[in-house]
């Protein structure tokens, strides 16, 4: 046998008398991929941390080609040949594409800032991953899907020899994800070994060459993915058994409960464009509408300028109830029943400096108070309940935002959109990193509640999902629908071809 | 206060902790140079009290601003415009002491407004506006006395000086009270603390102050009327600004257009040192408490062993940076 690349042996870890980690043993051979699974806050995030040297603070030993190494900081671990993408973006957002890419190790001759080699070096990565985005523009800019796919390339364009991708794909479409499969595919020719962390099933058979698991801070086992069946893995990973991942779910449409006809969107950036342009759509109650389309094609938008995140720039007229709405605004749209779960908790969702009882109850203050005086005891009590509903992991309520692992957090956030009991569920991406068996529960919450007269809208990146959970499906395509579909019409081959903008003649 | 601890931390991590051990530092360095038992006299914490009070006050409203992740750099002159209205208005004009403290918290509490609507509406720079403001509310207090100060002499027409007496109100709030046990002041800077926490702990406005600090846009897509919130902050600063600017009035019986010139860094550094963050979104008034207790005893500490002014503000810089530090060193 060779030397694997990488042994991690006895690894333990605790946050204060949290213990998180307790005997993990991973090893990690050249041009494999091995897949690291379990549960929302299983430690998962917390292992590849150690291993990129953001705690210094553990039990046990990591060997890099047999010889012990102890990393004093995520640049020394960066200096052998390790590469992090991390579960939360860790772009600086008002940095352009490129400078990001090189920060830390920008292209310099004599300190002189060397801006076309970087720039050119730039264009190649992305290139890489056909990404065709402007390079001086500043990050923030751009969807989150498309910054996930600028921090992948920055972590390739280091050419480490071992790539850890902690869920690199949340965020992204089916065929931006087959892009980054196809690169992982040339890595491992190269010989470089990838840990990939990911609660997409059908990526770990696609890409895992081995597979282990975690649950409640230790390795449950350690398989090759082929002699791994699929009920095993879950079993595995829960400690259940899951029959279906996506429970039945009759529609039961009443009235219409918001329309919207002729709805636009400006383009803040470009004048004349616009990101949502004249789209119709009605929703009744107890059906779930998903939006389908790739990155920028303004199902996100769409849900965001009903809401109101964008105020009164929209145009078009909107109804809820039958009643005209104009005055855009989140609050407004909170106090008519709306609730938006957008797709990025770290920038719109979540107040990391709070904690979980106070994010919560963000949205549903109002009915916390008494004459403008909070009252703890209520709020308490709700928000233990919806954590209980959602199987939230945390040691406790009072935990702040930053203690909690990455499904939690969206966990946090769907329970202070359910809090306020809305009639109208605007969903962007609401199962972004969440844990099979914590998106069965919000599978069956969103049939529950379109079975209470709910209109939900969903939009997701995953296919399987918008395919199993909606009534009805539209495919956005530059901003425009290109097709609408009935569930029973709907393939994934029909949504592909109309999301990349194909008009389909059949 | 049991918020700030969060279990499955070491309790000496907590922020309120980190302070208390700033503090104690302070203290002990106080015992151990206690000039010759002087330290250890009520007497001597009384006057600490007395002095810190006014900058105390500051920053009690200081606090909500940068908890909302703004900063206030007009306080010193808002004080100065409040202690001027309010000699003249008393002194001079003769009003009644209840009118006239309603309308010098009017006048500082619309300088507060106007700076937050300068930040909330005109979305400039809470640097910019506030320091507009105070270049613009010390104008103010200069233009209201012809920069004169204000007190019991009063001109008269014929160029001479007549005395007046001193409306009762001054008396009271420079006094003692409790046996001679406390400051008047003092008590007024605890009653701002009191209100403050519970605005800022008690009330629904204190959470939305939290959460516009901790993620402004998060805040809005929840709901949170976050221009409000922020025009509140800086209207409550302004109130504590014109209670700050009467009782230094009282204090010094006159009211000074040149009052208040650097209080805003006091207060601010006050509010820092306690742990409460500049960027916003953490911190509580507790904090705060501590750290004007802070910074307050070393002030006295260095006075009573008499050292000189120009030592004193050096150990005074190297001791903060110190107290900051060593809150840093145990996260
Ligand atoms: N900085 C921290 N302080 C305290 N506790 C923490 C911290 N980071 C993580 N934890 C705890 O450690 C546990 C493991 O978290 P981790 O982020 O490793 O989970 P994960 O397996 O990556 O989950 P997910 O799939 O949701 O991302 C969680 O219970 C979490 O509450
Ligand atoms: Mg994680």
């Amino acid at each position: 046998m060779t030397t694997p690349l990488l042994q991690m042996k006895g690894i333990g870890k605790s946050f204060g008398a949290n213990r998180v980690l307790q005997d993990v043993h991973l090893d990690l051979f050249a041009g494999e991929v091995h897949i690291l699974a379990g549960e929302n806050g299983a430690g998962k995030s917390t292992l590849i941390n150690i291993l990129g040297g953001v705690h210094q603070d553990y039990e046990g030993q990591i060997l890099l080609d047999g010889t012990a190494r102890q990393f004093k900081s995520v640049l020394e671990a960066a200096r052998h040949g390790i590469a992090v993408i991390h579960q939360e973006l860790s772009l600086v957002n008002t940095l352009s594409v490129a400078d990001n890419l090189f920060l830390g190790r920008e292209v310099c001759r004599w300190s002189w800032l060397q801006r076309t080699s970087m720039l050119a070096q730039a264009r190649q990565w992305l290139a890489a991953l056909d990404l065709d985005i402007d390079v001086t523009c500043p990050v923030e800019q751009y969807p989150v899907g498309i910054r996930q796919m600028i921090e992948i390339c920055k972590a390739l364009s280091l050419q480490s020899r071992i790539m850890v991708m902690d869920e690199p794909t949340s965020a992204l479409t089916e065929p931006e994800s087959q892009r980054l499969f196809g690169l992982i595919d040339t890595l491992k020719q190269r010989g470089v070994g990838i840990i990939y962390i990911t609660h997409k099933m059908e990526e770990i058979y696609r890409i895992g060459d081995r597979i282990t698991v975690l649950r409640d801070g230790q390795a449950i086992g350690t398989a090759r993915s082929h002699l791994l069946p699929q009920d095993t893995l879950v079993t595995w990973m829960v400690g259940r058994t899951i029959q279906e991942q996506f429970p039945n779910h009759a529609p039961h449409t009443g009235e219409v409960c918001l329309q919207a006809r002729h709805f636009t969107v400006p383009d803040p950036d470009r004048r004349g464009a616009c990101v949502v342009d004249h789209v119709n759509l009605a929703v009744h109650a107890g059906e779930i509408v998903g939006v389908a389309g790739l990155q920028g094609s303004g199902n996100s938008a769409l849900l965001n300028g009903l809401f109101g995140t964008f105020g009164r720039r929209v145009q078009g007229d909107v109804q809820i109830n039958g009643r005209p709405y104009t005055a855009f605004s989140p609050g407004h749209s909170i106090a008519r029943g709306m609730a938006l779960v957008t797709n990025d908790r770290k920038t719109t969702g979540l107040i990391a400096s709070m904690n979980i009882i106070q994010n919560v109850t963000l949205a549903s203050l109002k009915a916390f108070c008494e004459g403008g005086f909070l009252q703890p005891k209520a709020e308490r009590r709700a928000a233990a309940q919806q954590s209980r509903a959602l199987n939230l992991k945390a040691s406790s309520l009072n935990e702040d935002m930053d203690c909690l692992s990455g499904g939690n957090q969206q966990k946090v956030v769907l329970a202070k959109w359910l809090e306020t009991r809305p009639r109208i569920l605007l969903l962007d991406d609401p199962c972004r990193g969440v844990d099979i068996g914590a998106k069965h529960e919000i599978y069956e919450l969103m049939t529950r509640l379109c079975t209470e007269g709910v209109a939900i809208v969903l939009v997701s990146s995953e296919m399987p999902e918008l395919l199993c959970m909606s009534d009805r499906i539209l495919v956005m395509h530059r901003g425009q629908v290109t097709l609408a579909l009935n569930r029973d019409e709907a393939t994934q081959e029909k949504i592909l071809y109309a999301a990349l903008g194909k008009r389909n003649n059949a | 206060m049991k918020d700030l601890k969060t279990p499955g931390r070491p309790w000496t991590s907590s922020p309120s902790a980190r302070a208390l051990g700033a503090l104690v530092a302070v203290l002990l360095l106080g015992a151990l140079f206690n000039a010759e038992g002087a330290f250890f006299k009520w007497g001597t914490h009384r006057d600490m009290l007395r002095a810190v009070s006014v900058f105390g006050i500051l920053a009690c409203g200081m606090t909500g601003v940068i908890i909302s992740g703004g900063i206030d750099l007009s306080v010193g002159s808002i004080l100065a415009l409040a202690s001027v209205t309010f000699s003249l208005l008393t002194i001079h004009w003769h009003w009644a002491a209840p009118w006239a403290v309603l309308a010098c918290l009017g006048v500082g509490m619309a300088c507060g407004l106007c700076s937050g609507a300068l930040v909330a509406k005109a979305k400039m720079q809470p640097f910019i506006a506030t320091l507009a403001m105070m270049v613009f509310a010390r104008g103010l207090a200069k233009w209201v006395t012809g920069g004169e100060k204000i007190s019991q002499a009063v001109k008269q027409s014929d160029g001479t000086f007549a005395y007046v007496d001193l409306p009762p109100l001054f008396k009271w709030i420079d006094s003692r009270i409790l046996y001679d046990n406390i400051s008047v002041v003092t008590l007024v800077f605890l009653t701002c603390l009191l209100l403050c926490w519970v605005l800022l702990n008690k009330l629904r406005a204190g959470r939305y102050i939290y959460a516009v600090g901790g993620n402004e846009e998060a805040a809005r897509l929840s709901g949170v009327p976050v221009g409000l919130i922020r025009i509140v902050t800086y209207g409550v600063s302004g109130l504590c600004c014109a209670v700050a600017g009467m009782c230094q009035a009282c204090q010094e019986y006159q009211g000074d257009p040149e009052a208040g010139a650097g209080y805003e860094l006091s207060a601010i550094a006050m509010v820092v040192i306690g742990g409460t963050s500049l960027n916003g979104g953490k911190g509580s008034i507790w904090l705060t408490l501590i750290g004007v207790l802070t910074i307050g005893y070393l002030d006295k500490i260095l006075s009573i062993n008499a050292v000189g002014e120009d030592k004193r503000l050096m150990l005074t810089g190297i001791i903060v940076v110190a107290a900051v530090l060593l809150q840093k060193s145990r996260r």
